[in-house]
């Protein structure tokens, strides 16, 4: 009787050995082949209705991400940024001259599909990221939003003075903007970025980028569109302006006209 | 209180914008003319784009002269075939200007132009206008009879060919002159936004001899119809008349006008003309001040497209 059970109990522990040992073995392959990080986000609505009186806003998105490595993350490994890229469109800049003591455009440049608003945000400054090479090949960054000239054959320099001066206007104005430190963990996963929304945001069809980087490497990077749709009389009269110019120009003039009669008849003192 | 203007894509403080309307309907009822020659200019140094200002500008002198044009035409006060001719040089004067806005507004010479036009314009008549006006006010003080009209006194104008007789100026004249100053009014119209009146007026009267009674009524006829075709062409070529700005001015311009045209009524003639000259200047001479001042930054974006 004893026997049997002896060997039975002897199997177990071999059994049970043999198992620890392949569990051990797979956690050590699991950890080769381990998934690469991911993210994600999401945002509650695809589109933002603007009224005439929005003064800017911070824009909220949530994201994950996914496969997190506990360890990196406590010590501060991961690092997010999120921008948010206006519609693009053609933009030219021109610069002054004084020419016989008063001041003329001189010269000018068009560069490319440029983005009429960029909001940025991160869980740090960028430049502390990851490398200006990655962020310039990724296109991150105000300092590398890809301006191409078309058309300009001429000296480098100028170009270069040209670049600047837009990316110093934009920040002026407002439509370009960052927000270092916008990122938030809210669990190792889960975190929450708040971009801001300048005023005069342009309406379209804008893009949210969100970008993983691993202790410096981009591991992944993620888009969501999001359709800005201005709201209100003042978005109507511009679509009618745009659109229906002639029969905006009509009721202008009509407009005009009877304001004018109207005052005479209002004030009229015989 | 701001409010924001949809073509001109700037927020304004709307308190603003109808002082500057009632200012300027006060000035325009005070003196008699349009209002588009201190209207352009206070919204560019109010930093609304000049092409924006420049169009709203003719909008908003249609407003403020088809009162005065309807009670003329009622009193019959106009010479309707000198009008007429006068406006269809003005119809080619405005297209042709319109034309020239969109090619310099393409160059990035629009605010430039708009700029040196009116220091031109406003500089030269200004000077004109406060000379005379100051010889009037001497001739006044010595006591001597002042006549703006001398009929009979005949220049080189009246000796150019292809001439027609407008029965109700009862002048003999050439129509040269006639579409010349047309079509140059109506130029200024499109690339300035003024209807003119102040430039329209003195040359009937010194240059065509046009008796001064039917010389408001026919001046205020040929603007009220440039003025408006201009504003229609501007709206559907190149998009330039905001509405909602165009809208507040009008409003309190024509309110304004109204005390302007009380106050006119108590001054003296030569004086308002002083007066009128000295604005003038002053208008002038902050524009080409701000042309001379170096820029804030030498660079401007000009958003290319519109969604």
């Amino acid at each position: 009787m004893s026997r049997p059970l002896a060997l039975t109990i002897r199997t177990l522990f071999l059994g049970l050995s043999l198992l620890t040992t392949a569990a051990a073995a797979a956690e050590r392959a699991n950890d080769k082949v381990r998934p690469p990080e991911g993210i994600e986000i999401g945002m509650s609505t695809n589109e933002i209705a603007i009224t005439s009186d929005f003064t800017g806003a911070d824009l909220t998105i949530f994201g994950t991400l996914t496969n997190v490595d506990d360890y990196l993350q406590q010590i501060g490994q991961y690092d997010i940024i999120v921008t948010l890229e206006g519609p693009r469109v053609d933009t030219t800049i021109r610069r002054k001259e004084r020419v016989f003591g008063i001041w003329i455009n001189t010269e000018q440049m068009t560069f490319s599909a440029v983005p009429q608003s960029y909001s940025m945000t991160s869980t740090r400054v960028i430049k502390d990221i990851t490398t200006q090479q990655e962020l310039a090949s990724l296109n991150v960054g105000i300092d590398h939003i890809r301006l191409f000239a078309a058309n300009y054959f001429g000296d480098i320099a100028a170009l270069d003075d040209f670049r600047q001066a837009f990316r110093r206007q934009m920040l002026g104005s407002g439509l370009y903007q960052t927000n270092p430190g916008g990122i938030r963990f809210v669990s190792p996963s889960l975190f929450r970025a708040t971009l801001k929304l300048p005023a005069d945001v342009p309406n379209g069809v804008h893009m949210v980028h969100a970008y993983l980087f691993k202790s410096g490497d981009f591991v992944m990077e993620t888009k969501l569109p999001l359709r800005v749709v201005k709201t209100g009389i003042e978005q109507s009269l511009t679509e009618a302006a745009y659109g229906n110019s002639f029969l905006y120009g009509l009721s202008a003039v009509i407009i005009a006209l009877s304001i004018g009669w109207a005052g005479s008849v209002i004030f009229r003192k015989d | 209180m701001t409010i924001y203007l949809p073509i001109a894509e700037m927020s304004v403080n709307i308190l603003i914008i109808l002082g500057m309307g009632a200012a300027v309907g006060f000035l325009s009822g005070m003196f008699g003319v349009g209002g588009g020659f201190l209207i352009t200019p206070l919204l560019i140094f109010y930093n609304v784009p000049p092409a924006i200002a420049v169009a709203t500008g003719a909008c908003l002198v249609v407003a403020s002269s088809v009162s005065g044009a309807i009670s003329h035409f009622r009193r019959g006060t106009l010479d309707l075939k000198l009008g007429t001719l006068l406006l269809v040089s003005g119809l080619a004067g405005s297209t042709a200007g319109i034309g020239v806005f969109a090619i310099l507004r393409s160059l990035g010479l629009l605010d430039l132009f708009i700029s040196l036009a009116y220091v031109l314009l406003l500089g030269t008549v200004g000077s004109l206008m406060l000379i005379e006006s100051l010889r009037a006010l001497r001739r006044i003080a010595k006591n001597r009879a002042v006549s703006l009209n001398r009929p009979g006194q005949h220049n080189w104008v009246h000796r150019l060919p292809f001439k027609v007789r407008f029965k109700k100026s009862k002048i003999y004249l050439s129509v040269l002159p006639v579409i010349a100053i047309g079509f140059l009014l109506g130029v200024l119209t499109s690339v300035m936004g003024i209807g003119g009146g102040f430039i329209m007026v003195p040359a009937m009267i010194y240059f065509l001899r046009v008796p001064t009674g039917v010389v408001i009524g026919t001046s205020l006829f040929q603007i009220v119809f440039v003025t408006a075709y201009t504003t229609m062409i501007q709206a559907t070529l190149n998009h330039t008349v905001d509405i909602v700005l165009a809208l507040q001015l009008m409003i309190a311009g024509v309110i304004g006008a109204q005390y302007g045209v009380r106050v006119g009524q108590r001054l003296r003639a030569e004086q308002l003309r002083a007066l009128l000259a000295l604005l003038v200047l002053a208008v002038g001479l902050r524009l080409a001040i701000d042309l001379v001042l170096t820029p804030k930054d030498i660079y401007s974006i000009v958003t290319g497209g519109h969604t």
